[in-house]
């Protein structure tokens, strides 16, 4: 706790030489937790605050990049993961093109929702962790242990204001697992999650076609189906559907799905979407 | 005595030791306007930024560059725009790392790996963030022309085009339209049209006209256009008015 504490007090503003000593660090140590500047008064998580959250100030300066949605589900097959790929600062869509799947090493994968740059940066730092392990132990890290790694670092900036909602998916031995970390200090594992603003449409679409005997096939469109119901209602999430499908021997791309095209394509095949019409001409 | 005070006026008494010292609202950032915009083709890479310096309805430069040169033989070109002083400072910091990062491994630093060391220095301040959309443009190991855009605290992605800044909003949907055919069909076949590489030539004219648009429809966007170009031979600059009012 004192080590925590530590790290908290100090006030790089004024000093000089910790800007050195910092990059000192960073270079000698690319393993250890890096070191964050804090402003120099006496409630730093009051000031990001004020100037960072768009949710209760939309006039903020500083718009850091929110709304997603992702899953991740176990099934016979191994694990599929599917997300959207749009990120928006406010009402702005400032991508469309965004990665929200980390590839954290060939055979974990991450997903990303909540601040853009809080997942790609730890989740990148985590991938250092995995490695830093399998060295040291000589042999792969589980996902229990990697996926606690993470949370213990995130709970130990508890109310500094990181936002993550993560899943960390991959295999352990032959053992196929999905913990669920966020930036609260919540881990939980299981077999089914979706997060993200636009969770509860795809958790509607992925309970109904769910089974545990789904083909690789078919629980890949199920996780591509989901995402794009939950691009259709949620104003936050959109872009396109990015599909990985993970096995013992890793994981594997399933390729970028244009909204654009998947819906018209779903809606003939499966002639859902009936809410949407095609016919402008009628008056009803 | 002091207890004896307090006691008086009927406050409790209070240990002004570890008490916090009293605060006003700390507000370190401002808005210094400005606009930039990057494209990246087979080739080269283009990184422009107008050279408008304001803050609030004054106009404090009328040039002003805010796209800068990293050191190095085969050179990246980087802009922090937004509140200015921290553009500069993490522009200053980051030609410091790449040139001693040159010293250290004789060897020029990747476009690449600079993206993901901005992405460590942005990020090094998460919780005092450089107020700043940060683009870098330069050639990848296979000397195609690269793009890398970041939000404040770091997050990072490589992409075709990006504009960044005050008239981001009004430049990136003519990007879309114009580099990547969004949206667009071939009215032959119907089918949606394919983005190819664009020319220099083609880019800097797009560059130009993104620019004198934005100037039209935006207050802090004019005076001047500074395009640099970086190619296999190096940067080049090139100048272009914009209006002044």
């Amino acid at each position: 706790m004192d080590a925590i504490v530590d790290r908290f007090i100090q006030r790089p503003g004024f000093d000089e030489d910790v800007l050195a000593k910092e990059e000192m660090l960073d270079i000698m140590a690319p393993s250890s937790v890096p070191t964050l500047s804090l402003p120099p008064i006496s409630q730093p998580s009051a000031f990001l605050r004020a100037h960072t959250d768009d949710a209760s100030n939309p006039d903020v300066r500083i718009k850091i990049a929110h709304g997603t949605t992702t899953l991740a589900f176990r099934f016979q097959g191994g694990i599929v993961v599917a997300v959207d790929s749009r990120a928006t600062a406010g009402n702005w869509i400032a991508s469309q093109t965004v990665k929200k799947v980390i590839e954290i090493n060939p055979y974990m994968l991450g997903t990303m929702a909540g601040g853009a740059a809080d997942c790609q940066f730890w989740e990148t730092w985590l991938g250092v962790q995995c490695r830093i392990h399998e060295l040291r132990e000589k042999s792969r890290i589980s996902v229990a242990a990697a996926s606690k790694i993470l949370s213990n670092l995130i709970y130990s900036y508890k109310g500094m204001g990181l936002s993550m909602g993560t899943m960390v998916c991959g295999y352990t031995k032959s053992d196929p697992a999905i913990f669920y970390v966020d930036s609260d200090g919540t881990r939980l594992k299981g077999d089914m999650f979706c997060v993200g603003s636009g969770q509860t449409f795809a958790y509607g679409v992925l309970d109904s076609g769910y089974r545990w005997d789904l083909t690789v096939e078919e629980a890949l469109a199920l996780g591509k189906r989901s995402i794009l119901a939950a691009t259709h209602r949620d104003a936050f999430s959109g872009g396109s559907v990015n599909l990985y499908h993970v096995e013992e021997k890793g994981w594997t791309y399933h390729g970028n799905h244009n909204v654009g095209k998947l819906f018209w394509e779903t809606k003939a095949a499966e002639s859902s979407f009936n809410n949407v019409s095609t016919d402008f001409t009628s008056d009803d | 005595m002091n207890t004896m005070f307090a006691e008086q006026f009927n406050e409790p008494a209070t240990n002004h030791s570890t008490a916090a010292p009293i605060e006003h609202r700390f507000n370190p950032y401002s808005d210094n306007g400005g606009t930039i915009l990057a494209i990246s083709g087979a080739d080269y890479a283009v990184l422009a930024g107008d050279t408008r310096h304001i803050s609030g309805y004054s106009i404090n430069s009328r040039f002003q560059p805010r796209v800068h040169t990293l050191p190095g033989e085969k050179p990246l070109i980087v802009s922090a725009n937004g509140f200015s002083a921290d553009g500069e400072t993490l522009v200053r910091r980051l030609a410091q790392r790449v040139e001693w990062y040159s010293y250290n491994h004789n060897k020029p630093l990747s476009a690449k790996s600079c993206a993901r060391l901005i992405q460590t220095m942005l990020y090094g301040k998460r919780m005092f963030p450089y107020y700043v959309a940060t683009i870098l443009a330069g050639l990848d190991e296979n000397g195609r022309g690269a793009v890398y855009s970041f939000d404040p605290v770091g997050s990072y992605e490589r992409e075709q085009c990006r504009a960044g800044g005050a008239a981001a909003s009004l430049i990136m949907p003519f990007l879309d339209n114009q580099v990547n055919l969004k949206n667009q069909v071939d009215p032959a076949t119907g089918e949606p049209k394919i983005a190819t590489d664009l020319s220099l030539e083609d880019t800097v004219k797009l560059v130009k006209d993104a620019f004198s648009s934005a100037t039209e429809r935006h207050i802090q966007v004019g005076d001047y256009l500074e395009i640099k170009i970086v190619t296999k031979d190096g940067v080049s600059v090139e100048y272009f008015p914009l209006k002044r009012d």
